[in-house]
């Protein structure tokens, strides 16, 4: 039971903020290009699957998962992006990614006017607040991992 | 949902009247600041613009309305839900274009203008000037590039306020450019 690492992408595809929590193995390449290959690939599942489907979809792309780790994705109808890496025993973080969208990003990166849009977040509060947030989920347990 | 409804039951009702209050002392300062009412017109909807672009957050965020699949239905939601949301009024939806691409609201009596005789040296002054740039701001957001102005006004002597809105085209989401 653990989380791994988040995401937040713009509607843009710039990466707006990253944290991580446990995560054993780094992709050996520079951050930038991480992300950059993330949101390449996100933006690619994303038309995939809405030309795959063979009925017409609400809520579109929701998560991937392979034999180590599950993706979870939200995206709000502002085109703002929400990813989160967890290990396999998290089946939905549906609502905790709504959470950090509608009482953090919102609360604390929109209404405050001093933080420019479309730029890496450089918010102390939001990094602790999140930090914590995460932290109190009762999935997050490292030592289990 | 359960996180919805404690959002709505605490966030707190506030005064209106401060609110309108406010945004005539706004449109007094600009007034002052700028010579001509077009240029005052300019500011409000500029500002306007910077709000709806970040109000558009609050909005997905407490309401938890996901994209609209038409325009119809985009106008449903800003007038029931959105109006009612950060004004407390419901204006009506009418004079749809045969196309489906444009229609008014009409509003009945308009918050922001309370307590408000236009003076005839202000002719030209669309005094609520900043709701159009908080709907197109806020519409943008949602990939949806729209015209939207005061066709009538009762401060001007019309019979009602109406804010006509039309549809230009529906922003395509790219992928950054220098990605493959």
């Amino acid at each position: 039971m653990t989380v791994h690492n988040l995401y937040i992408f713009d509607r843009n595809g710039s990466c707006l903020f990253y944290n991580e929590w446990n995560r054993k193995k780094q992709a050996g390449i520079s951050k930038d290009e991480e992300f950059k290959l993330m949101y390449g690939m996100l933006f690619s599942i994303r038309s995939f699957v809405s030309k795959m489907s063979p009925q017409d979809m609400k809520d579109g792309f929701l998560s991937f998962q392979t034999s180590k780790y599950r993706l979870h994705y939200y995206e709000t109808a502002s085109g703002l992006k929400f990813v989160m890496n967890t290990d396999l025993s998290v089946s939905n973080a549906r609502d905790t990614l709504q959470h950090i969208y509608s009482n953090l990003y919102v609360d604390l990166v929109v209404k405050n006017p001093l933080v420019p849009s479309g730029q890496p977040l450089d918010s102390d509060l939001f990094g602790t607040r999140l930090d914590s947030f995460i932290r109190s989920l009762p999935y997050y347990s490292p030592r289990a991992a | 949902m359960s996180r919805q409804s404690n959002r709505t039951t605490d966030s707190k009702k506030m005064n209106s009247e401060l609110f309108t209050l406010t945004y005539g002392a706004l449109v007094t300062q600009l007034c002052k600041d700028y010579e001509n009412d077009e240029e005052v017109n300019k500011q409000l909807d500029k500002m306007g613009y910077n709000i709806g672009v970040r109000l558009i957050e609050d909005f997905l965020a407490r309401s938890s309305i996901g994209r609209c699949q038409d325009f119809r239905e985009t106008a449903d939601i800003i007038a029931k839900v959105a109006f009612k949301t950060y004004l407390g009024i419901t204006p009506s939806v009418t004079n749809w274009s045969p196309g489906g691409d444009e229609f008014s609201l009409i509003l009945e009596n308009n918050p922001l203008a309370d307590f408000v005789e236009l003076p005839d040296n202000h002719s030209t002054l669309i005094y609520s000037n900043l709701l159009c740039g908080v709907l197109r701001g806020a519409l943008e957001m949602v990939q949806m590039a729209v015209d939207v102005k005061f066709a009538q006004d009762s401060l001007r002597g019309d019979n009602v306020t109406e804010i006509r809105m039309k549809f230009i085209k529906r922003i395509e989401e790219n992928l950054p450019a220098g990605e493959e």
